[in-house]
């Protein structure tokens, strides 16, 4: 019981143990706040900006939302795809491999030629990050069922429809929701990247601005936003995996 | 007239293999009685799970004739159910939603499916309790055990009537006890329902006792070598399979079993030692 409690705040516990420690290393050495802000020096921070930084933590919060969610949709159907036909997958794998191993700080001065300063070029770079791993994790999903049941169900007369919608899908369940909790994080990044090429808004553009004024407690406040933003939506889609898909995650359940 | 008849198959898993004569089975010949219970043993790699396909027409023979029911198999056969060594029981589903799986997919069943649920239901449930896992209906699968599972994989096999049950080393990854409680499940349920059974195993004891004919397979190629009948009256106890009799048919079949493993091992006299009399 004891056990149990202490394994429960332990992550706040870390995380209280790291901030001291660094506050009292920064303070020891002296280090000037424009090198590395103390954690009291980037609190300060948050309460003198709280106005620009709610906005701006806001704005990508939504830039990054709305990528994410052209990256379910895309990443789902891609998947579909590759996973329910070998000749598909076969055709397209090479091809998004190539493309995911594209650095996207690269592609988004194309985007920003293409669409301009502003939400395109976010959206967009939020999207392009993220929809690789929904897409194999679904793919993966659908290709490995168990030939077995394949069987059983063939003989039974059902059609490939049948066994990707009866077996298929739910069985890659646990796997997409595996991946949303990847890609989401991604996506963040992604957003940040482009705001601090390209934007004109957002977190990654008031960081970009307040690095170049070496404010850096100010850039360190942003730096901790993204952070707390990208954790919430990885806790939130962890708890929807748990609630749908607890089949899959029976040993956790009886620990 | 046979419920099954097997004329003269063959079958290449291939165009290429086919050209190059290699045969994954070769010239089956087997008639099946309404009702029969047959097990079909031998090496592994004989070309069993083979024969399980063209049965429920997943395959289609290269040479020669497979008629079921006095039709000629030309495709899947839905008056089929199969299940396999691993249970592949859908961990989503709860154990009675596992056994309805089939009537979802299978005509007529599908499309009364949403009208008749209950009945279905009441049905899918009926049949869990005849083989033991009444108060498990509602249990998922991966809370049951490997034998529980088992079961519920069978009843899977059956909820939508087949003619024909084939089952492709059912009991291979059971422990001993359970082995033979799951045996004398399946003598009942053939008992009661009178399907024909088609079972694929390894175990000679198994076969014996639960079988009216037993065929072995030789390895590669998969061909017909012994067809034994088993004159053990029915309805049959565990106690049989200690009467010398019994001990008696499986010797002679394990006999046969070793008896084409000699060209492939040692020279005779030197190969498995003999079995206890």
């Amino acid at each position: 019981m004891k056990r149990k409690t202490l394994e429960r705040f332990s992550p706040f516990i870390v995380l209280a143990a790291v901030l001291l420690l660094w506050e009292l290393i920064v303070r020891a050495f002296g280090v000037p706040e424009f090198i590395f802000p103390a954690p009291s020096q980037i609190a300060q921070q948050f309460a003198e900006f709280r106005g620009p930084l709610l906005e701006a933590a806001w704005k990508t919060f939504w830039v990054t939302m709305l990528g994410f969610a052209i990256s379910i949709v895309v990443g789902v159907l891609l998947g579909f795809l590759i996973g329910s036909s070998r000749m598909a997958y076969q055709a397209l794998y090479p091809l998004m491999v190539a493309f995911n191993a594209v650095p996207k700080a690269a592609v988004v001065p194309i985007l920003v030629v293409w669409f301009g300063i502003g939400l395109g070029p976010g959206v967009l770079t939020a999207f392009l990050i993220s929809f690789f791993p929904i897409t194999v994790n679904i793919a993966t999903g659908l290709a490995t069922l168990e030939p077995e049941l394949e069987d059983v169900l063939r003989v039974l007369g059902a059609k490939r429809w049948d066994v990707l919608t009866k077996v298929g899908l739910p069985r890659s369940m646990p796997y997409f929701y595996g991946s949303l909790k990847v890609a989401i994080t991604l996506a963040f990044v992604g957003t940040v990247l482009a705001e601090m090429t390209a934007g004109d808004s957002g977190i990654g553009y008031l960081m970009q601005t307040a690095g170049s004024q070496q404010r850096m407690s100010l850039a360190f406040a942003g730096l901790v936003t993204i952070g707390a933003m990208a954790m919430a939506m990885y806790e939130l889609f962890s708890w929807v995996e748990m609630r749908t898909t607890g089949w899959a995650h029976r040993g956790s359940q009886a620990a | 007239m046979a419920f099954v008849d097997f004329r003269n198959v063959w079958l290449a898993y291939n165009d290429e293999l086919l050209a190059k004569g290699h045969y994954a089975v070769e010239d089956i010949s087997l008639q099946v009685q309404e009702g029969e219970f047959i097990a079909i043993v031998g090496p592994s790699g004989c070309g069993k799970s083979t024969f399980m396909k063209l049965t429920t027409g997943l395959k289609m023979p290269s040479k020669g004739s497979i008629t079921i029911g006095g039709q000629p198999v030309t495709g899947p056969l839905k008056i089929s159910g199969m299940a396999f060594q691993a249970p592949s029981l859908l961990p989503w589903r709860t154990t009675v939603d596992n056994v309805l799986l089939p009537l979802e997919i299978v005509e007529p069943y599908r499309s009364h499916f949403k009208s008749k649920r209950k009945e279905y239901e009441a049905k899918a449930r009926e049949l869990l309790r005849s083989v033991g896992l009444a108060g498990y209906e509602d249990k998922f699968p991966w809370q049951l055990s490997g034998g529980m599972q088992q079961r519920a994989s069978i009843c899977r096999a059956l909820v939508h009537e087949p003619k024909m049950l084939l089952l492709d080393e059912p009991f291979g990854a059971l422990d001993a006890f359970t082995r033979e409680e799951l045996w004398c499940a399946l003598r009942d349920l053939h008992a009661a329902q009178r399907f024909n059974v088609i079972l694929v195993t390894h175990d000679l004891r198994e076969s014996v006792f639960l079988a009216d004919t037993v065929y072995c397979m030789s390895r590669s190629p998969g061909r017909f070598v012994v067809k034994r009948d088993i004159d053990l009256p029915r309805p049959r106890d565990l106690e049989v399979t200690y009467t010398p009799k019994f001990t008696e048919i499986v010797h002679e079949l394990r006999g046969h079993i070793g008896a084409f493993r000699q060209p492939v091992g040692q020279p005779v006299g030197q190969a498995a030692p003999a079995l206890p009399q």
